[in-house]
Order: structure tokens, then sequence, then C-alpha cells
């Protein structure tokens, strides 16, 4: 959970963008560190295979300004995807604060986004967290993909799948051309921030 | 969540008890990856910040291994640079000391700090109970 320094007046959003592997959420964080990185005066950290495959996770902290009167510091991260590494992706979501969903639109992808939901909900769980409860935010990633004639599903069938009861924002996206990465982003750092700060009062 | 008390509290030890005899840089966190607190010699010029989410991770990812091979933890863990070495304590309800140090300061010499370090941090983080 979100943790808050009353001594140097600090509040750390741990946000974490999680979903299937190959799904886009590395290059979400990449497009976010390549776009923004001078301006947000951060380094991003990756622990990836030689083919590119997260195998630990992605992390990318920088600051937003005040909230409140305290200084908010984001901490994004990735969660590998594989299934083979369920056990880091729960290591990885301990004290989250924010989720970052990213689904891979491409048709063949459909059970794969599905399992990694419940994945997550059930991740959670395992920090006595709710996934009706914690800030919450779908991408629909993959979109550039129409133009290579490769077959998606569409944002219909994708909200029905997997967004029908959550009821969450979501995006539909390309972040390797980062269409909607800084949208998303805005959006979960603003209902991370509400939540926080509501507790806080 | 800790009072501004407990944190300065928290500096205060860190600082006389290792930084002062030889630490380089001493950070507690959480197993979350959250810096509660750091202090260094001045001359370190760490990014504490993702040596706290590196360390968490690394740290969970190392429980999960001595589990699996049949083990509570590991007591000891430690890895040596040229340069510069890391050493990490687990303190109980899941914080962390990670102490960075140069080759002028021995393992067991830090290994002992450390030891009295993590009593104290521990009685500072014990909520404690009023009696009025």
């Amino acid at each position: 959970m979100a943790f808050l320094n009353h001594k140097t007046n600090e509040i750390q959003l741990k946000i974490v963008y999680y979903g299937p592997g190959r799904s886009g959420k590395t290059t979400n964080l990449r497009y976010i560190y390549e776009n923004f990185s001078e301006r947000l005066n951060s380094k991003m950290i990756t622990i990836n295979t030689e083919g590119e495959r997260t195998i630990f996770f992605d992390y990318f902290p920088f600051d937003i300004g005040e909230i409140a009167g305290y200084k908010v510091k984001v901490q994004l991260y990735t969660v590998p995807g594989q299934m083979k590494y369920k056990s880091t992706r729960r290591l990885v979501l301990n004290g989250i604060d924010g989720v970052v969903f990213v689904a891979n639109a491409v048709k063949s992808e459909r059970r794969r986004n599905i399992l990694s939901l419940r994945d997550l909900q059930k991740n959670l769980r395992h920090y006595q967290k709710n996934i009706f409860q914690i800030p919450f935010v779908f991408q629909y990633n993959k979109l550039d993909l129409t133009k290579k004639g490769i077959p998606l599903l569409s944002p219909a069938l994708l909200e029905r799948d997997l967004n029908r009861q959550l009821m969450r924002p979501a995006y539909v996206a390309s972040a390797i051309e980062g269409r909607n990465v800084a949208a998303t982003l805005k959006t979960i750092i603003s209902m991370t921030s509400q939540s926080v700060t509501a507790n806080l009062n | 969540m800790f009072s501004q008390r407990q944190l300065t509290d928290i500096e205060i030890v860190l600082k006389s008890a290792l930084v002062d005899k030889g630490v380089s840089c001493v950070l507690l966190i959480d197993m979350a990856g959250n810096l509660i607190a750091n202090i260094s010699n001045g001359k370190s010029e760490t990014d504490v910040y993702s040596l706290a989410a590196l360390a968490a991770g690394n740290y969970g990812a190392v429980n999960a291994i001595a589990s699996l091979v049949g083990e509570e933890d590991f007591s000891l863990q430690f890895h040596k640079g040229k340069i510069m070495n890391i050493h990490f304590k687990s303190l109980p309800n899941g914080y962390l000391i990670i102490s960075l140090f140069q080759n002028d300061l021995s393992l067991g010499y830090l290994r002992l700090l450390v030891s009295e370090v993590s009593k104290e941090i521990q009685f500072i983080l014990t909520p404690k109970v009023s009696n009025g």
C-alpha cells in the first residue's frame, strides 16, 4: 500500500502493469521512459532475457509534484507475463496501489487475457486486496496490428470478456506507437492518487 | 505508516550505529520496495529508490529459493563487489536493512553492527501500548 513518509512529506505509489506475456507491458514503460525521461529526470530498470522477455520486472520511478501537501513519487512496475513466472508476479504485486491491465487485442490471445485477469485477482487476494476496489485501468493493446491484417478482438468483445463486472476505464492503444499510453498512465495516476488522498483524509 | 518521531529515531540509530562506523549507505525498506529511511556518508550517489525496489524483489526471490530447498531462510545474504559490497538483514514484519559498505569494513564487524541495530530498529517499529 502507499507508503507515507511524514518526515520527508512524501507518498510513494506503486502502480503495476499486469497482463499476459507479450501484451505490451514493457513497451508501455519503455515508451514513457523514452519520451518523458528527460522531463521526469529518472531512469528505467529492466531485468529481462536476451530475447527481451521480462524475467523479473521493469521499474521506473518518477515524481509528479505535490498532492495534499505531500510530494508524490510514482513507481511503475511491470510483471513478467509468461506462465512460468507466476511466483515472481505475486512478489511484484506486494504493496500495490494501482493496476494497469494490458490486454493483448490479438484474436488468438483471447483466452490468455482472461486467464491473466483471473491470475491477477487470485494474487491480489493473497495480499487481501479486492480487484473490485483497487484503482484499475484496462488497456487493449496492439491496435497497430490492424495495418498488418492481423485479426484483432473488438473493443466490445474485450470489454465483455474482461470489464463486464469491473466496469473500469479502458483505452484502446498501441504501445509501440505510443497511442493512449500517456492517457492510460494519467488515468491510473489520477485514480491512485485520489484513492490514497481519500484514505489520508 | 510511521510517525515523524519514529522516522527520526530510525535515522539517528542508522547513522550513529552504522554510517558513523564506516558503512557507506544504509536503507530501511519494506518488502513492497518502499524506501522508509535512507542515510549515507555523503559520498554515495546510489539511486536508492531503484535499489529499494530491486532489493525487495531480490530478497523475495531468494526467500522463495530458500523454501524450495527446504530452508526457512538464509541467515546470511551478502554480495561482494570489487569496491562496494551489499548486505541484507531482514526484520520481523517484513522490513529489510540494506547496508552498502566498502572493503575497509569487514563483513564480520558489519554483521555485528547490523545485528545490534536491528534490535533497536525493531524496538522503534513496535507499536507502544499506552497506559492511560
